[in-house]
């Protein structure tokens, strides 16, 4: 057991960490921006000259091949990457699902005609891409989608809506799932694409958060042409595909979750006050943050052994659920916990409130948290089914073609 | 990095199952929880055949010389089989006490029938009911005679020696007392998990031999090592407990499907499942600063110890309610883990005594 790097670790994250002293600023609050949340054309730009930056010296899509303008590392070169990168202060990342879920997903399924024509410019920055999964009627049960696709010709006509998708306004490329057979079993009729977000027909608008911020986005498709050339895998193949880049999001999302958020609570609690005396002096105080710390420590050593894994070759597999379901739960808890010790102070949205809010706005952000990326119900099932090996769930849907899956009765509006 | 087991250590592990699968079924830990057997007298020879007792002994005591990742995972097993033998309170505490700070006469005369499984050791640290604060401590040394009862000892009566934490001159230390000598009153006591035994014990002016190294902060560590390695017991204790559950919830049919289908169910079965996990990461930090001798093994073996506790017992609670009224009944197994849990939980401060110095371990350790 042990936790140095070893020789050639070492040495890359050394030279990791001497470009980024070069080119960035060390890091001083602990708590990460949250991405995709309220950007300006400003911001946008920070971010590509940034990704631009690393690109061209070659720190840009770490794992990705040399040959479309990664660096052709390693897994566990990549997450020292990370790591160092953490430490220093950069620009909201807008690339974060572009690079951690649709490149993968294309260098994954895609021709190299298809690797050769997107993979590049996303590795530089210069396009920017979102995820077109999620439907009014198809969340947890993201199978049951409904927006169509028709062949005509060399082009498929898609119409429909799409919903939840961060950035959609930034972006040049969106990969798209949709149904393309209703007349065969609901996860067998389904196709992958690339659609260009720039294409007639494609509305896009923002949706209001219950923090009032605009992270996500209702995308309306009418009669959007999507040349056939932009179909990622084979007809009636995507969810197979889907499947490929939500893998990769739930590691993304799960990453380090809480860690930091709960070293700034006991921080925040130092400072605080009850009955006059040192909120820290108090029995339950102290048991409720050691609870925290005791999982947020728990996490963080489970992505050292994830870690580990990555560096002897193994791939992390659905156990890399676990971050983004015990992360978000706990840090939740914290926030309602942090806002309790604040007292009456916790009825403030204002800099006058301990903290200077921030409890009471992570308060309001984290329930997106949960449901992002599978919702805790979600990651739980995945964890039963495929990490403990429990049966699937009776469904209503079992055999049936898509046409005659129940609904629901109609929408209100 | 590296943040796992050798392969060696795994085959040390995999043996060690395969020797308690065969000398170790539950079966072993039933006859001890219903008949007037304190322990598997059998199965500790045969532990301490495996080299177990003396995993950290060095070899020229007798032991093997492994070192503390061998145990860990070594006392992982003996939580996974619920081992009815004296195995943390001699090998985690007593053996480290006198390893650590003993002279070395107290070495050479107890170091080789530790690890020869011919001596038994205990530690004597609980007075009363309640949080066990060292301030709280009343038994008292003087003159090279300790007085006071301990209240109480695992294995108390059939141990050969036990480690007793008491005062001198108002200093807490650390005492040797043979427990068959004069001045000694022990009496065995009904256990809440009679797979375990536990005494009482009265000294009145038993003659003891001081540990000379054993200060406060010593024996601070001495609990600290001893709530890692007991961490692993009791994860090990856990995974054997969701184990059962998860084969009992996939056969146990009712509304026309397995029970485990149903998400009221599986979801509680996830949760479980992410808390061995949580606990298995601290452990294994733990068992790093364990064996590395880490600055921040106070810090981790704190964290191990909380996890460890709380998942053993979750997934005890879980395992009774998932397998419904037979889960409790006598005839099956599930009371055996829902009892351990419990025993390991009281030993060495309840969770409760860990998660309040771990607060202060963490400021103390922001403020350096």
């Amino acid at each position: 057991m042990d936790f140095n790097d070893t020789p050639d670790e070492a040495a890359f994250r050394a030279e990791a960490r001497s470009w980024l002293e070069q080119n960035a600023k060390p890091r001083t609050s602990l708590t990460p921006t949250i991405s995709g949340e309220d950007l300006t054309p400003e911001i946008v730009k920070q971010s590509q000259a940034w990704q631009k930056k690393k690109a061209d010296a070659g720190w840009a899509c770490i794992t990705w091949p040399k040959e479309y303008g990664g660096r052709g590392a390693s897994p566990i070169q990549n997450a020292i990457w990370g790591q160092e990168q953490a430490k220093f202060e950069t620009p909201p990342d807008v690339f974060s699902i572009g690079i951690g879920m649709c490149g993968p997903t294309i260098l994954t399924h895609g021709t190299p005609e298809q690797k050769k024509r997107w993979i590049p410019k996303l590795v530089t920055g210069e396009e920017i891409w979102c995820q077109l999964f999620s439907e009014p009627s198809a969340g947890s049960d993201l199978a049951g989608l409904r927006t169509t696709a028709v062949k005509q010709g060399d082009e498929w006509v898609v119409n429909g809506q799409k919903i939840w998708t961060s950035g959609a306004q930034w972006c040049q490329w969106g990969i798209l799932v949709v149904r393309t057979d209703p007349t065969v079993a609901k996860h067998a009729g389904l196709t992958f694409f690339v659609v260009d977000m720039r294409s007639p027909g494609i509305e896009i608008r923002p949706i209001t958060q219950i923090n009032r911020g605009q992270g996500f986005n209702e995308v309306f498709f009418t009669d959007v042409r999507i040349p056939d050339d932009q179909r990622i895998d084979a007809v009636g193949n995507g969810w197979a595909v889907s499947i490929t880049t939500l893998m990769n999001e739930r590691m993304s999302i799960g990453s380090g979750m809480g860690v930091g958020a709960i070293e700034e609570l006991v921080d925040y609690i130092e400072g605080l006050e009850i009955d006059g005396r040192p909120a820290l002096e108090d029995r339950q105080v102290r048991e409720r943050v050691a609870e925290f710390v005791v999982k947020a420590r728990g996490l963080k050593y489970t992505g050292l052994r994830s870690l580990s894994a990555l560096s002897q070759g193994k791939t992390p597999g659905p156990e890399a659920s676990m971050g983004k379901l015990v992360g978000g739960l706990l840090q939740q808890h914290a926030a309602s916990f942090a806002m309790e010790l604040a007292g009456a102070s916790s009825a403030l949205l204002d800099a006058q409130a301990p903290a200077e809010a921030a409890w009471q706005e992570r308060y309001l952000s984290l329930p997106g948290l949960r449901i992002a990326g599978g919702t805790d119900e979600i990651l739980r099932n995945i964890i039963a089914e495929r990490v403990l090996g429990l049966p699937p769930d009776a469904r209503a849907d079992k055999g049936l073609a898509f046409k005659d899956i129940p609904t629901g009765p109609p929408k209100r509006g | 990095m590296n943040f796992d087991f050798s392969d060696e250590q795994k085959l040390l592990q995999q043996t060690a199952r395969d020797y308690l699968a065969e000398h170790s079924p539950l079966a072993t830990c039933r006859s001890i929880l219903e008949g007037a057997e304190p322990y598997a007298a059998t199965l500790w020879k045969g532990a301490a055949e495996m080299g177990w007792q003396g995993a950290v002994i060095p070899e020229q005591y007798g032991g093997a010389g492994f070192g503390y990742l061998e145990l860990a995972m070594i006392a992982y097993e003996v939580g996974r089989a619920l081992a009815p033998i004296p195995f943390g309170p001699s090998v985690f505490v007593a053996t480290e006490a006198i390893l650590r700070h003993g002279s070395d006469a107290q070495k050479s005369a107890w170091l080789p029938k530790l690890a020869n499984g011919s001596a038994i050791g205990t530690f004597a640290f609980a007075e009363k009911p309640g949080q066990n604060a060292v301030e709280a401590i009343a038994a008292t040394v003087a003159g090279g005679r300790l007085s006071g009862t301990k209240l109480p000892v695992a294995d108390g009566d059939v141990a050969d020696f036990a480690v007793v934490a008491a005062k001198e001159g108002g200093m807490l230390g650390l005492y040797r007392i043979e427990l068959a000598g004069a001045g000694v009153a022990r009496s065995r006591l009904d256990a809440f998990d009679p797979s375990r035994s536990q005494a009482r014990i009265d000294f009145d002016g038993a003659r003891c031999e001081r540990l000379p190294g054993a200060d406060a902060t010593a024996i601070a560590r001495l609990l600290d090592r001893a709530a890692v390695l007991t961490a692993f017991e009791q994860i090990g204790g856990a995974d054997r407990a969701l184990e059962i559950t998860r084969a009992f919830i996939v056969g146990r049919y009712a509304f026309g499907k397995p029970i485990a289908a149903n998400q009221a169910i599986k979801h509680r079965m996830a949760d479980l499942w992410c808390e061995i996990e949580i606990a298995r990461s601290n452990a294994y930090y733990a068992a790093f600063t364990l064996a590395n001798e880490d600055p921040e093994l106070p810090v981790a073996a704190c964290l191990a110890r909380i996890a460890a506790a709380d998942a053993f017992e979750k997934t005890t609670i879980e395992m009774i309610e998932f397998h419904g009224g037979v889960g409790y009944t006598w005839e099956y197994d599930c009371h055996l883990f829902y009892r351990r849990a419990k025993q390991l939980a009281g030993l060495i401060g309840t969770p409760k005594y860990w998660k309040n110095l771990l607060v202060d371990r963490l400021r103390a350790a922001k403020a350096a």
